[in-house]
């Protein structure tokens, strides 16, 4: 069946993609939207039913997309039985909320929206229930409680619906964030995030010491969600939502997941001590604890939600059991729980629709004004009750049946009492919702007068009402898709024989029990409803929201205290949790003992390392005095610069005086117009506790440093030192490095230093643009400075110098691949011969005599580097793989000719426009502020004493 | 040797760290400064130390050892690029200075009322 599993992904994506046509289609008016969003419903019914046979036949249909298979990221999907029964249910209902919705929503309501969160849902639902891969499945896990958020708060007006859906994501998201650890663990057990692999190994994962920690992570996720005691209370308050969703997510979906997941796991996590104590237990109290609030609710939404909180308790505790029958009795109750509660949730809100109110002690006699949904809910109802001939009571005595054998904690009385005290409150709250609702004298003071609502809107309650009769009557009609749904469950072929009359039972005295108590029960119920009125109970809402609170409050005080808006305190807490951080990793690790010997200090090394000592301590002490500190900053670059020539590194040598240079330069342009010097502001104690924080990282890295500078390593350079020439055609390794081996990286790093040198000059842009313009024009240069400025030597003295020092650039650049050099530190050595002209002659000067702008200089730069990497391509090689060859010229010597240089070049460019730009943009200031600019090359001619400034001419 | 390099780094990084923490833009970029150094120094030390070996390899000769060329590469492009970096900071702490007429990087205590906007 390789072609009907392949449909599985395309399933799984349909209501995704139909999400986008409702917003479209509302164009066109509510009934095309609501068709639209039908007609994709449809679709993906149509795809399952084409995959159903074989799965009813007991295949399993599997489709598996590679996406990084090494690290187990597939999109897998395999649909077996329980994933049919699901998407069945999914999509059914689905269909039967979208033709209900189109009545029910008003005019008002954005029908679009409504429809596109819908399909989200369903697509997620869908998506759990048809996964293969664990994360996958956790994934779409999360979509579902994103997506519930948005159609619960879909009445964005009401407070209410905005409270009841934060709650909700936030129970339910905790949940699945608790489910993620789970279902790591799980597949680091098995070995596979494959459910297929992981249900093999379900006797592994038991054994395995990590299985509680799993068990209790992936049940956090699956009760938050299933809303099991105590994670219960976040279901009512999700009932601020249109009546849709709420039958939709709370009687037939998301509220299912969990349970799905618990009847998905069960061959791999069930049968334990753990499992049981915790599963059976939890869904105990919370079937009991959910009927007994149900009785007390008078909203008629609040009580079928609590009645599913009590029938989801039941599924669980089925589950929790461990035994086969039970898996049964579970999976045959989860269809008829969906068709009685999809029923009874789309009654109320008819009624709500009608008669304007939920409530149910201002409802009754409605039986004699809308019949027909009275019969509907009556029916459904009745089958909530447990009443024969109605589809629930057949799965409620397969429970009775299945509790009346279970032992908990050596009681054999417990489950089975327990038990039929649910069941006997479930009556109860049953026959109230019926009575109260329907029965009774019609009133006069109903807020609006109610009566039965057009065919659409009673179509989809109707037939789910018909559908719990037929089970109800003949249930051997779902007995195929009960078997293979709890034998794809249990992991093992189940023969289950859904009968009407089982004879006489335990069972049925349960029944006849809880049937007749709940009678009673209903009929006491006035004086009851006094009492627990009165009786005080904790609101799970105020502890919500004060647990909440508190979260926020400690987040707010952690946050006001690191982050009080001094960034010194943020850097603070960065570098010493850094420092704590390495200590605690060396105390942990401890040191493998020293490999490499010693290498002796000779004297010069000595002299320099003292220097940059020396200027170190002088620049942290004396950096208010922010010249000096420049100075200070420029003998440490030159004593790096001299340390990497001693280390074997010319290239890092050549790079970095450069730099810094150009650093240096940048630096007192812009101290040209920043304050001279730094006020002393902070306090002692601040500046000793600033010393120790300093000095404790300083100490550390220095400690690392030496241990793994004692240390032998591996290294993957031999490959680049072997290949350097034989592929790449260059002696200098660290060029070919650069601009063969690793080119992909010194491609994106020129594109970045581009795109600095663009930012600067954006700012620069915006900066003259806005208010920061008029103070420089009001600029007050406080300073005397020499009418000098260009002065003859220098001015001679760098007009010589340019074209040796463009040679030397040349030179540097093309002797790159093989000697040190290249293009970083050519575009370097030209920029500085560029910039002394700007410095020596003057601005204006300058600019008259530049022919190319600098931002088409990086611009050409990054593009003859990526053409040169395209080019590989007509070769049939990958992106910026180089070639190399010789090329013989007569006169010349044979020199050898590679790609790369060319690469190079790309560089070249890049480096020198970016570096011009910078300190351009930075110069384009002090024009701003109103300095002058001389229009020849020197300014001043101390023979002429009349030629001074009077032929400046001011430039803006 | 050893040492050396490693003191080096420490002491680099010390003083980066403290300028690091003071409260005006100027001695930050400075700190910063001092860091890249020490950043730059770790990642070459980090292909061990070898004197009077350079990568560039030779045809003829007995001295056949390199030093490790890798290292060398990424801290030749990490000097370029920490340059960019500064010259960014550089600029973005110059255009504060001449819109706000401080160069004072925290939030706190700020006399004008204008610029004391901390959103709650």
């Amino acid at each position: 069946m390789e072609g009907a599993g392949s449909l599985l992904p395309i399933m799984a994506l349909v209501p995704f993609l139909g999400a986008l046509l409702p917003g479209l289609f509302i164009r066109a008016g509510r009934n095309a939207c609501a068709t639209i969003t039908m007609a994709t419903t449809i679709l993906a019914i149509v795809m399952l039913l084409v995959m159903a046979p074989a799965v009813m036949r007991g295949e399993v249909l599997e489709a598996r997309i590679d996406w990084l298979p090494q690290l187990g990221l597939t999109a897998g999907f395999f649909l077996d039985g329980l994933g049919l029964l699901f998407a069945g249910m999914i999509l059914g209902v689905g269909l039967l909320i979208i033709l209900y919705a189109r009545f029910y929503l008003s005019p008002k309501d954005p029908m679009g929206q409504f429809y596109t969160y819908l399909l989200l849902f369903q697509g997620a639902m869908l998506g759990i229930v048809v996964s293969d891969n664990i994360l996958l499945l956790l994934i779409f896990w999360e979509l579902t409680s994103l997506s519930s958020f948005l159609l619960i708060g879909y009445w964005k007006h009401l407070p209410e619906g905005r409270q009841g859906a934060r709650m909700a994501l936030t129970v339910t998201g905790a949940g699945g964030l608790a489910m993620i650890g789970g279902m790591l663990i799980l597949g680091n057990i098995a070995g596979s995030y494959h459910l297929t692999d992981i249900l093999e190994h379900g006797e592994e994962i038991r054994a395995s010491e990590w299985y509680l920690p799993a068990l209790i992570l992936i049940l956090a996720g699956a009760f938050t969600k299933s809303a099991q005691f105590p994670f219960h209370f976040w279901l009512p308050h999700a009932m601020a939502a249109p009546t849709p969703v709420s039958a939709y997510l709370h009687s037939a979906t998301m509220v299912k997941a969990g349970v799905f997941l618990m009847a998905r796991m069960w061959p791999v996590l069930a049968g334990t001590n753990e499992w049981f104590y915790i599963v059976a237990t939890v869904g105990l109290i919370t079937m009991i604890l959910g009927a007994l609030i149900a009785l007390f609710k008078d909203d008629l939404k609040a009580l079928l939600a609590f009645s599913t909180v009590s029938h989801l308790g039941l599924l669980t505790m089925l589950l929790g059991f461990g035994t086969e029958a039970a898996v049964i009795a579970a999976i045959f109750h989860i269809i008829n729980h969906l068709t009685f509660k999809a029923a009874l949730f789309m009654s109320a809100g008819i009624v709500d629709h009608e008669a304007h109110t939920r409530d149910i002690k201002r409802l009754g006699g409605l039986a004699r004004l809308m019949p027909i949904t009275a019969t509907i809910a009556t029916i459904a109802g009745f089958s909530m009750a447990g009443f024969p001939l109605f589809n629930g009571f057949l799965s409620k005595e397969m429970m009775l049946e299945e509790a009346s054998h279970t032992e908990w904690w050596h009681s054999h009385y417990f489950v089975p009492v327990l038990a039929t005290l649910g069941a006997l409150l479930s009556v109860a709250y049953s026959l109230r919702f019926i009575f109260h609702t329907f029965g009774g004298p019609v009133r006069k003071d109903y807020p609006h007068k109610p009566h039965d609502p057009p065919f659409g809107m009673y179509a989809a309650p109707g037939l789910l009402a018909v559908l719990v009769v037929l089970i109800g009557v003949m249930p051997w009609l779902v007995e195929p898709l009960v078997e293979v749904a709890s034998s794809a469950t249990a992991g093992a072929h189940l023969h289950p024989h859904l009968k009407i009359w089982h004879g006489i039972t335990p069972a049925l005295y349960m029944s006849g029990i809880a049937i007749l108590g709940g009678i009673v029960l209903m009929l006491l119920h006035r004086p009851l409803d006094a009492i627990w009125l009165r009786t005080p109970r904790p609101e799970a809402k105020a502890i919500f929201d004060a647990l909440i609170r508190a979260c926020a409050d400690g987040c707010r005080w952690i946050t006001t205290f690191t982050h009080n808006g001094a960034i010194s305190r943020y850097l603070a807490i960065f570098v010493v949790t850094s420092v704590i951080m390495g200590v605690i990793a060396w105390m942990g690790g401890g040191t493998m003992p020293a490999t490499r010997p010693i290498q002796p200090i000779p004297a010069i090394v000595a002299v320099g390392w003292v220097l940059l000592l020396v200027a170190t301590i002088s620049v942290a002490t004396m950096h208010r005095r922010r010249f000096r500190a420049l100075v200070l900053i420029g003998v440490i670059g030159l004593m790096i610069s001299a340390g990497f020539v001693f280390l074997s590194a010319p290239d890092l040598a050549l790079t970095q005086i450069s730099v810094e240079t150009v650093t240096i330069m940048l630096l007192l342009l812009a101290l040209h117009f920043l304050p001279k010097s730094t006020p002393n502001e902070s306090s002692r104690g601040l500046k000793s506790g600033h010393t120790v924080i300093a000095l404790a990282a300083g100490v550390g890295v220095a400690a690392l440093s030496f241990a793994f500078l004692t240390r032998d390593f591996s290294s993957i350079s031999e490959y680049h030192l072997a290949n350097s020439y034989k592929g790449g055609g260059g002696h200098n390794v660290v060029n070919v490095i650069l601009v063969d081996f690793r080119g992909y990286d010194t491609y994106g790093e020129i594109i970045v230093l581009g795109i600095a040198g663009l930012i600067i000059f954006a700012l620069m842009e915006a900066l003259l643009n806005g208010p920061a313009a008029a103070r420089l024009r009001n600029w007050d240069f406080s300073q005397d400075r020499s009418r000098d400025r260009h002065p003859l030597m220098m001015v001679v003295a760098t007009r010589v110098m340019m074209p040796i020092a463009c040679v030397v650039g040349i030179f540097i650049f093309l002797r790159g691949h093989n000697m040190p050099g290249g293009g970083f530190v050519a575009g370097l050595v030209i920029s500085i011969a560029l910039l002394m002209q700007y410095m020596a002659s003057g601005f204006a000067w300058t600019m008259s005599r530049q022919k190319i702008e600098y931002h088409s200089m990086i611009g050409w730069g990054v593009i003859v580097a990526g053409l040169t990497g395209v080019g590989a391509w007509f070769a049939g090689k990958p992106f910026l793989t180089s070639a190399y060859g010789y090329i013989h010229i007569p006169p010349i010597e044979e020199f050898e000719w590679a790609t790369a240089a060319l690469f190079d070049l790309g560089v070249f460019l890049t480096v020198l426009g970016a570096v011009m730009l910078m300190l351009f943009s930075l110069s384009r200031i002090a024009r701003y502020a109103g300095e002058t600019v001389n229009i020849t090359a020197m300014d001043y001619d101390p023979s002429h004493p009349e030629y001074t400034e009077s032929d400046a001419e001011e430039v803006h | 040797m050893e040492i050396v390099v490693a003191s080096t780094i420490g002491i680099l990084t010390a003083g980066g760290v403290y300028l690091l923490l003071r409260l005006r833009a100027f001695p930050v970029i400075l700190g910063l400064s001092l860091l890249s150094y020490a950043v730059n120094v770790f990642l070459f030390a980090t292909g061990r130390i070898t004197i009077d070996a350079p990568p560039i390899l030779q045809d003829h000769g007995e001295h056949l050892t390199y030093t490790d060329p890798l290292p060398q590469a990424l801290v030749l492009t990490a000097i370029v690029i920490s340059f960019g970096m500064t010259a960014v900071l550089v600029l973005i702490s110059l255009g504060s200075f001449l819109e706000s007429a401080h160069d004072r990087i925290d939030m706190i205590g700020e006399d004008e009322a204008e610029t004391l906007e901390v959103d709650e």
